[in-house]
């Protein structure tokens, strides 16, 4: 296919490239269908941010297994069953009085897949890449309605290499008589990027 | 290669804008690329460095014009056609001579292979002030700036050098802490932190 052309050319484009591509790799033998449409069943419908609630919930419920996870994030989180691509070296970071977390990739859109799932677009966008480091206190007032008092340090994660964050967000109060299922539906995607902090069951709408 | 995907501490690209309910996936065009580009690395085809370095390759007019996945099958075209596993002509501004990447192993990111670490937890480094014409994870935000290291995260493939000629170079990766005022200068946030993970190749003591 000649390859002088706009690539924000209309759709059809774009999926006329796609289906050359896949149909080539079928008939080589480098590409299965079937095995495509499994990879895509698992990151739509099993893998997501539902993942990463169910450990934050337990690190909330569980002492002993908030140590493990900051200890050893990968080995803690694949105890819920929860492991494979861009999870292989996973890091827990959590939020204190003193400190929020704040999770990006500058340089492209490294995410832990098997406690997130795919990235949001905004993630990867360059908005959010270029200011999550020079001005996260100015991007997450502005952009994500979330203020960080002056006096909390916010400690950017920029996951350049092949570690992988997950923020470990506070238990809001007023939780304690809830179950760890419950404590899990409270836990946002945002929330385990440091995009968003947990709210109290109370003040969710 | 101090490229367009560096982005981080460029000003001005607009606010963040953010999908209500957003689909994991927008087109159906998105799933075939994501299947397509996880099963050749799955596969051995090529390894994550490779592909990102082919992203990174992209005019950076086109690269910023161009969606996510966009991006994934314009680097899928442009492996596969510089191995000669598919014609056409590549469009890319560093072609890359894929002959030693397409002979390596392709590699877990983590080796279990001994190397001595020249860095431990506590220690002051600079990092080096360098401008890799190449695939680098070194962003030009944090070069020749003066941090800690805070983690030693144990030993790992080279991406700058494996995504280009195969070679693994193992080596330990660092977390290392800078200030906002290290990094930015006057005006900085003074309760901001960037902790970020250094390959020992980026790294000099201070």
């Amino acid at each position: 296919m000649a390859h002088n052309h706009r690539h924000n050319a209309p759709l059809s484009d774009t999926e006329l490239r796609v289906r050359a591509l896949e149909s080539i790799l079928v008939e080589k033998g480098l590409v299965n269908p079937a095995v495509i449409d499994g990879l895509v069943e698992t990151y739509e419908r099993k893998v997501g941010p539902r993942n990463g609630a169910r450990v934050v919930a337990r690190a909330w419920a569980d002492p002993a297994y908030r140590q493990r996870l900051l200890a050893d994030g990968t080995a803690a989180i694949a105890e819920i069953g929860f492991e494979g691509a861009q999870g292989e070296n996973m890091l827990v970071v959590e939020n204190t009085p003193a400190v929020h977390n704040l999770v990006v990739c500058t340089l492209c859109s490294c995410y832990p897949w098997p406690t997130l799932g795919l990235p949001p677009v905004w993630y990867k966008s360059a908005p959010y890449r270029s200011r999550a480091v020079s001005d996260p206190r100015g991007l997450l007032r502005d952009d994500f309605g979330l203020d960080i008092p002056d006096n909390v340090e916010i400690r950017v994660w920029d996951s350049n290499a092949e570690l992988r964050y997950l923020v470990l967000p506070q238990r809001p109060a007023g939780t304690e008589d809830l179950s760890e299922e419950a404590l899990a539906d409270l836990v946002t995607r945002d929330a385990m990027i440091g995009t968003a902090v947990v709210a109290p069951p109370a003040t969710r709408g | 290669m101090n490229g367009i995907h560096d982005m981080g501490g460029m000003q001005c690209m607009g606010p963040v804008v953010r999908e209500v309910d957003e689909p994991v996936f927008h087109e159906a065009w998105e799933r075939r690329v994501f299947g397509v580009m996880l099963s050749l690395m799955g596969g051995a085809q090529f390894s994550v460095d490779s592909f990102r370095y082919a992203i990174e390759r992209m005019r950076p007019a086109e690269y910023l014009e161009t969606s996510y996945y966009e991006h994934w099958l314009h680097a899928v075209e442009t492996l596969l056609r510089e191995r000669g596993m598919i014609d056409g002509e590549t469009d890319v501004i560093l072609p890359v001579d894929q002959t030693k990447a397409m002979a390596a192993k392709v590699l877990p990111a983590r080796l279990d292979v001994p190397v001595t670490a020249g860095f431990k937890p506590g220690d002051a480094v600079v990092t080096r002030n360098i401008q890799p014409l190449g695939h680098t994870r070194l962003p030009r935000y944090v070069r020749g700036k003066r941090g800690t290291v805070m983690i030693d995260h144990g030993v790992f493939l080279f991406p700058d050098t494996y995504a280009v000629d195969g070679d693994p170079k193992p080596q330990h990766v660092y977390s290392v802490q800078f200030s906002g005022p290290e990094l930015w200068g006057e005006g900085a946030d003074p309760k901001s932190s960037i902790r970020i993970d250094m390959f020992e190749d980026y790294l000099l003591k201070a």
